[in-house]
């Protein structure tokens, strides 16, 4: 989707300021929210495609003025209502209607596997590759409603595919439909002067990690 | 650390201060879901801790000052680096596919998520605000070079500067130049002087001044 979400190359933003000595949480609230976030994913109800689509439709002027654990926040009730496990008026309320069927809290025994496990992304099945290294292409333009990880600023971009990367579940219909439409990821180099023009460095490029329902072969 | 030394204490009142918005809200939501049953407040903690004090940007500082000593192992993490990272055991979330970008004196290498905030967790940590924030994920793909300039390292014309936005579940490190008067220094050392800014690609390695650390 077109969201405020996909910000790469929009202007008047302000100033990066790196801050000295940085706790890794500036309150307990965001520590609580991280660990809520992580302790609802183990739950199996919903993937990390889901998760990201759920921040991506909080409304423009609310994600812009939230803070990143807010934006968690405001994404993980928003996930926990839309896949039944806590309803509406729960939330609204503050207290459970009736308990949880179905799903089981993680444990602090079971805290340290479930962080070292691979959540396999990458996928083994035998799936050709459109492309290969060298490869020139040229994205898709595509505007869906949906969630997508090709942003705007690289849409009907020609670029060269730089590495195959292997097999991995294909982000924009699993958040979608949960569908794994398992699929080749490359990363794709595009000069910088493609994607901004004659203004930017001649020497300069970016690459973006893409599938091949992102991609077509462009003729020479 | 001030307040954040009690994981297992009572949350709401540490400050004695009532708490509003997202503070309320969080906690809301926590009690909520103990209520139901689909949270363990000391999972919580747990899940805490391990990112407060047993995964950060130390782990990431290994893998370069190994890299920076041992060239047979830096041959492997250039290869695969998810294997060779995996060595030191630092895997799992958000660290499943990892690659490794080589700054060289011709080439630096800058890692951005422009659609989030995707991040190297089991080497680098939780990503700083600056890294999430608006204005780097905006700025960095198109005017990386006036980002760096204002963080005090323009690079000079002649260098490519390569911008890598983590669009998928490919997780990336920079492994940055090693600095000139470190020759002889140990591994440990080296380790001291690699900073999380380096790794992401925004600093390069310096000797610190004394004093400075």
């Amino acid at each position: 989707m077109n969201g405020i979400h996909d910000m790469g190359g929009m202007h008047g933003l302000g100033p990066v300021e790196i801050e000295k000595g940085e706790p890794v949480f500036h309150s307990d609230w965001e520590a609580r929210v991280l660990a809520l976030q992580l302790a609802c994913n183990s739950l199996g109800k919903w993937n990390i495609d889901m998760a990201r689509y759920a921040r991506e439709r909080i409304p423009p002027a609310e994600y812009l003025a939230a803070t990143y654990y807010e934006k968690w926040l405001r994404g993980l009730e928003m996930l926990l209502v839309e896949q039944g496990l806590v309803t509406e008026k729960e939330l609204e309320a503050g207290r459970a209607g009736s308990k949880a069927v179905g799903a089981v809290a993680l444990r602090v025994s079971e805290v340290a596997p479930y962080l070292r496990n691979r959540r396999h992304a990458r996928l083994d099945d035998d799936v050709p590759p459109k492309f290969e290294p060298g490869d020139r292409v040229l994205t898709h333009n595509n505007h869906s409603f949906g969630h997508t990880r090709l942003p705007r600023y690289a849409r009907g971009r020609r670029g060269v595919i730089d590495r195959d990367h292997g097999v991995f579940i294909f982000a924009d219909t699993h958040a979608m439909t949960r569908d794994k439409k398992p699929q080749h990821c490359y990363s794709v180099r595009f000069t910088a002067r493609e994607l901004w023009g004659s203004g930017a460095s001649a020497r300069d490029s970016v690459y973006l990690d893409l599938w091949d329902d992102h991609l077509d072969a462009t003729p020479d | 650390m001030s307040d954040r030394d009690h994981p297992g204490e009572e949350h709401a009142h540490e400050d004695d201060r009532p708490l509003s918005g997202p503070a309320l809200r969080a906690k809301a939501l926590e009690s909520l879901l103990v209520e139901k049953g689909l949270v363990d407040p000391k999972a919580l903690d747990e899940l805490i801790d391990t990112y407060e004090t047993k995964v950060g940007p130390r782990n990431g500082a290994r893998i370069v000052a190994r890299a920076w000593v041992d060239p047979e192992y830096r041959r492997r993490l250039l290869e695969d680096a998810t294997a060779a990272i995996a060595e030191f055991g630092f895997v799992g979330r958000q660290g499943e596919d990892m690659v490794v970008l080589e700054d060289t004196p011709k080439v630096r290498n800058l890692v951005v998520c422009t659609l989030c905030s995707c991040y190297p967790w089991p080497v680098l940590g939780l990503p700083p605000v600056w890294y999430k924030s608006a204005p780097y994920r905006a700025r960095a793909v198109i005017d990386p070079r006036g980002v760096l300039k204002e963080l005090g390292e323009e690079p000079p014309e002649d260098i490519e500067v390569r911008v890598w936005d983590s669009t998928a579940e490919l997780r990336y490190l920079v492994l940055p130049e090693r600095p000139a008067g470190t020759e002889g220094w140990s591994e440990e050392q080296l380790a001291e002087i690699v900073t999380r800014d380096s790794m992401i690609g925004v600093m390069q390695v310096k000797i610190p001044e004394r004093g400075e650390r």
